[in-house]
């Protein structure tokens, strides 16, 4: 997305940026600035009995902290880490630092920023679960990124700071390409494509061993809770969503942005905290590409937490929120983001291959021309797509498409009685790459 | 332990032999992909549906044992 990154946070209570704690600007924080500011890396140099005992601890306090995997899943962190360390085999760790979605800029902005918090968290993460090999994957194009890291790596290696080495790894830049068992085959000498489970990625990954996959944020908490406990995570947050998050916020607001906010903060004020509205809104897109939208009213006052969310019908995901104007047609923001997905199938399960593409179409017809039977077969094809591929991109697009059917309805009648909405001509809102406002 | 079908979605080519063996289980989707039924076998359906796995020129029907 082309948007300014701003970081600024919404502090509810003292103690907020903290991910983004720090000076402000686009710099990287170095090594001793990141000491200075967060104190050295907590890891204890023991070995035998004694790196047991002391990493068993580490993932007692992460368990307690109650942190949640920020890629989009919202798995706990620590039962995460206990499940990779109890697998037999020397367990491997992998960043994953590549923001596959074109609406999300918060982990490039994290690794930019604060690069030192994900690598600490890399090495706490493979003291855990008793690591011996640990990768931060980017995306290839992202060039001034992997060349930044790589400074701070040598940094870290000169000073001694980690005791396993952290390889920088460049992904191949494709929206699937992000998924971590896309990763874990790439990693493993293969394309950079979605495989089919079983083995899961945290029982059989990397040389077949047991991968730990963590989303930079997820990784960047973990060296804050390792310093400062999880009593003091949770003072972050609401009870049973704790801590904070990296949201990236985008549409119908002053300041467009990657914005660290706590957990249960709503919507409405998030939007607020990003320099305000510009327009009104007539609904939110939560969650991503693969997320939902909510109608604005549902949106508002919805606390932001994984299970608010989900009660609404929406999703938290990677944390993306983007404001819909009212003179936008939210069918056709849907129609081209499909037609971007469709194209960015991996290209091997059948389903999603044929079926996407044709439900490009069906949405585009909705959308462009108001076709009658388009909603019929938009049903039809949502359902003959979902849960069919190796991995979940036919799920994600569907879940969008069945969103977009839904809080869209009104505009789905209007479209059929009356040809495409005056919103079509305005400037897209949803970022898709190979736009030319875009790129 | 029961066991339920499975497709490898990228090992699978659309063949159809599962469905043709299978028709009360397994139907194919407009482009020549299997829908497998999710749930768990009951024991009269098994022989039928080892003899499909065993059949799938591309080694893309499984049975998965479940651990309900």
């Amino acid at each position: 997305m082309t948007v300014a990154v701003v970081t600024q946070a919404v502090a509810r209570q003292s103690g907020l940026p903290r991910l983004l704690a720090g000076p402000g600007g686009h710099r990287p924080i170095g090594l001793l600035e990141h000491e200075e500011l967060h104190g050295p890396l907590p890891l204890p140099g023991l070995r035998g009995r004694a790196q047991r005992d002391s990493a068993s601890r580490l993932m007692d306090v992460i368990e307690r902290s109650g942190l949640t995997g920020r890629g989009g899943a919202g798995f706990p962190a620590g039962r995460k880490l206990r499940s990779v360390a109890g697998e037999r085999g020397r367990p491997v760790v992998v960043a994953n630092g590549c923001e596959g979605e074109p609406a999300s800029a918060k982990d490039r902005l994290l690794l930019s920023r604060a690069p030192h918090l994900v690598f600490d968290g890399i090495s706490l993460a493979a003291f855990a679960v008793g690591a011996d090999r640990a990768f931060l994957t980017v995306h290839q194009r992202e060039r001034r990124l992997a060349a930044s890291l790589e400074a701070a790596a040598a940094a870290r290696a000169a000073a001694g700071i980690d005791a396993i080495p952290i390889e920088i790894v460049g992904i191949p830049s494709r929206y699937v390409s992000s998924e971590q068992s896309a990763i874990v085959h790439y990693l493993n000498g293969g394309p950079a494509l979605p495989t089919f489970s079983p083995p899961r990625t945290h029982e059989r990954g990397v040389d077949g061993r047991p991968t730990l996959v963590n989303n930079s944020e997820t990784l960047a908490h973990i060296a804050l809770i390792a310093r400062y406990g999880d009593r003091w995570f949770r003072s972050a947050g609401v009870p049973g969503a704790a801590g904070t998050m990296l949201v990236t916020v985008d549409g119908a607001v002053a300041s467009p942005g990657v914005y660290e906010v706590e957990l249960g903060t709503p919507i409405g004020a998030v939007l607020m905290s990003a320099g305000g509205l510009t327009e009104r809104p007539q609904a939110v897109l939560t969650g991503g590409y693969f997320g939902t939208w909510l109608p604005i009213n549902v949106a508002w006052q919805l606390p932001l937490t994984h299970r608010d969310l989900k009660a609404a019908g929406g999703a938290l995901g990677a944390g993306i929120i983007i404001a819909l104007p009212d003179t936008s047609c939210g069918l056709a923001e849907t129609a081209r983001v499909v037609r971007y997905l469709a194209a960015e199938t991996a290209g091997q399960c059948g389903p999603c291959v044929f079926g996407l593409p044709a439900l490009a179409d069906a949405v585009a017809d909705l959308a462009y021309q108001g076709e009658r039977l388009a909603t019929r077969q938009i049903g039809a094809l949502t359902g003959l797509v979902a849960g069919r591929g190796a991995c979940k991109h036919p799920d994600g697009v569907t879940q969008l498409v069945r969103s977009a059917l839904d809080v869209f309805a009104n505009d789905a009648a209007w479209h059929h009685d009356h040809g495409p909405c005056y919103g079509i001509r305005r400037a897209p809102i949803l970022p898709v790459p190979g736009d030319l406002a875009d790129w | 332990m029961s066991e339920r079908l499975r497709v490898n979605p990228i090992a699978c080519a659309g063949h159809g032999v599962c469905a043709e063996l299978l028709p009360e289980l397994i139907e194919l989707d407009p482009w020549g992909y299997p829908i497998v039924p999710p749930g768990e076998l009951i024991d009269d359906e098994l022989p039928l549906a080892r003899r499909a796995v065993a059949s799938c020129p591309a080694l893309a029907l499984i049975m998965q044992k479940t651990s309900a």
